[in-house]
């Protein structure tokens, strides 16, 4: 137990540590937040969907903390070509312990971005139908935490150097989140694009914080939670096998 | 305390390591000693439960790293060639965070961290994250890290590359020092010769993944008949020049310069 705090509280640690990762991780979500937000917000409105800024701030959060948990997973990678993960793996603990305090930590990071992020939106004028909810949002936001950082984890374990960042980047991380309906509602998108979104983790993840916040479901909660959980679960495994399989 | 039987490496058709048989007894100092690309790296990542043998036994403290990987870890301290320090953290934290996952308690960790700081002069610094070291601070700080849960034997893998000759002295004399108090087992790998044969008891030469002499430093200058180590060690090996591959380690730096700030 105590190791995985340990690992947990330096994921923590380093977080603090580097206020530019945390300035520059807002930038994106503010970004969006302002120019799709307002920019959109007009049209949206006249094709009778009501207020975009309500329907955005949702998977602004759920992108908030989508890329800081696959960045958590895949520092990974720095950590095995700067050599502390050597330091790690020699030490008499399983791996799977290992692999649970950097996941357990990698997701507590990408928490509390996403509650930065809360508050961001709601200085742009984001108001949840019902705040007595956001705690479900809460829950929410660890299990798309525990999953994306379970997921990176076990891309790096594959990656052996700094290349594979970019690849994953382009053809995993933008398309989970474009595809996620994270901009767009999936109620009236063409059938592919909503089937494509029900291969996406991240959709349920959003549909569930929409649903926290603003009370309208598009999978269900039920649905969103079960589909959650039985991911996170299967990348956890599936990150743990290949963490234990690294070898220096 | 070591002993290693017909230890054989292989990657893909590349023989790192060739046969390599040789016991260290307990409170001994032993050195490997080999150009760059003999296989010094490779043997001690066996020996550390780090890489797999692809034939040939292994025993440390009567263990196999092997089969009882994690009774082999808690009996030994490794520096590793490469640095293994979390550049954000201080070294306090450092040391802290080894503590933890060695098991070592809380009180034991209170009481020796603060002295195996100042032994190796790094106490001053304690507040400080390790990316503010100097190479021989962080090197200092590894070696003090290694020593923390009290291991039965270290591994030392060139752990003097790149320090100036004051830091290399002080090093040695450490090293020196607790296997003399502590009777610690150590063994370690340099291609520095007078290093070797200042500290080490027996020396192996090892080139090509063989091992082509071992002895003491006296034992070594008899067999080639030579009168310094560094020439018994040349006429052994030859003196053709090995080069280093540049390791993705280097290109990953270089990136990485790139995007720091
Ligand atoms: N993981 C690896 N894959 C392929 N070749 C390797 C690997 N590790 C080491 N080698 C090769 O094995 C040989 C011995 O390397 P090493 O043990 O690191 O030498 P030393 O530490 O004595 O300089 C070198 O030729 C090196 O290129
Ligand atoms: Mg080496």
């Amino acid at each position: 137990m105590s190791c995985i705090y340990i690992l947990w509280i330096r994921q923590l640690t380093r977080y603090v540590r580097s206020r530019s990762r945390m300035i520059a991780s807002l930038g994106q979500p503010v970004l969006y937040l302002l120019a799709l937000g307002f920019g959109f917000g007009p049209i949206f409105q006249k094709a009778g969907e009501g207020n975009y800024l309500q329907f955005l701030a949702p998977g602004v959060i759920g992108m908030t903390v989508l890329f800081a948990s696959m960045f958590s997973g895949i520092e990974l990678i720095w950590d095995r070509q700067f050599g502390f993960l050597k330091e790690t793996l020699v030490a008499p603990v399983p791996r799977i312990l290992i692999m649970l305090g950097r996941t357990l930590g990698g997701a507590t990071v990408a928490v509390l971005q996403g509650l930065i992020v809360i508050v961001v939106c709601s200085i742009a004028g984001f108001r949840p139908a019902n705040w007595a909810f956001v705690p479900v949002a809460f829950i929410y936001m660890a299990l798309i935490g525990i999953l994306f950082t379970a997921l990176g984890t076990a891309v790096a374990s594959l990656l052996s150097d700094f290349q594979g960042f970019q690849l994953v980047m382009n053809f995993l991380v933008m398309p989970v989140y474009f595809l996620s309906g994270a901009l767009y509602p999936l109620k009236n998108a063409p059938a592919v694009l909503e089937a494509i979104a029900r291969a996406d983790p991240l959709a349920y993840g959003v549909d569930g914080l929409r649903g926290a916040f603003l009370g309208t479901w598009h999978f269900g909660l039920v649905t969103d939670f079960g589909v959650l959980i039985a991911t996170a679960l299967l990348f956890l495994v599936v990150g743990a096998y290949l963490f234990n399989r690294i070898q220096l | 305390m070591i002993s290693a039987r017909n230890l054989t490496r292989r990657f893909r058709d590349l023989v790192a390591v060739r046969d390599v048989s040789f016991n260290v007894k307990k409170s001994e100092i032993f050195a490997f000693l080999g150009p760059n690309g003999a296989g010094k790296s490779t043997t001690i990542k066996m020996l550390t439960t780090l890489l797999a043998p692809s034939s040939g036994s292994i025993e440390i403290d009567g263990l196999s790293p092997l089969n009882q990987p994690h009774e082999v870890r808690k009996r030994i301290g490794i520096v590793f060639q490469d640095p293994s320090l979390d550049s954000e953290l201080t070294a306090y934290e450092n040391m802290d965070f080894h503590g933890v996952l060695y098991h070592v308690p809380k009180r034991t960790r209170r009481e020796r961290i603060p002295r195996l700081l100042q032994v190796f002069g790094l106490w001053d610094r304690r507040n400080n994250p390790t990316k503010e070291f100097s190479g021989g601070m962080r090197r200092r700080l590894e070696i003090a890290r290694c020593l923390l849960h009290t291991p039965k034997i270290i591994f030392l893998d060139e752990p003097t590359l790149g320090l100036d000759p004051q830091t290399r002295h002080q090093l040695w004399a450490q090293v020196k020092q607790l296997n003399q108090e502590e009777q610690v087992t150590v063994f370690l790998t340099t291609h520095y010769m007078e290093e070797a044969e200042r500290v080490a008891d027996r020396i192996a030469i090892i080139d090509h993944g063989r091992i082509i002499a071992e002895g003491t430093t006296e034992q070594l200058k008899a067999t080639t008949a030579a009168d310094s180590l560094e020439q018994a060690f040349l006429s052994l090996t030859g003196s053709t020049i090995r080069e280093e591959e540049a390791s993705s380690l280097d290109r990953m730096r270089n990136m990485a310069r790139l995007f720091r700030r």
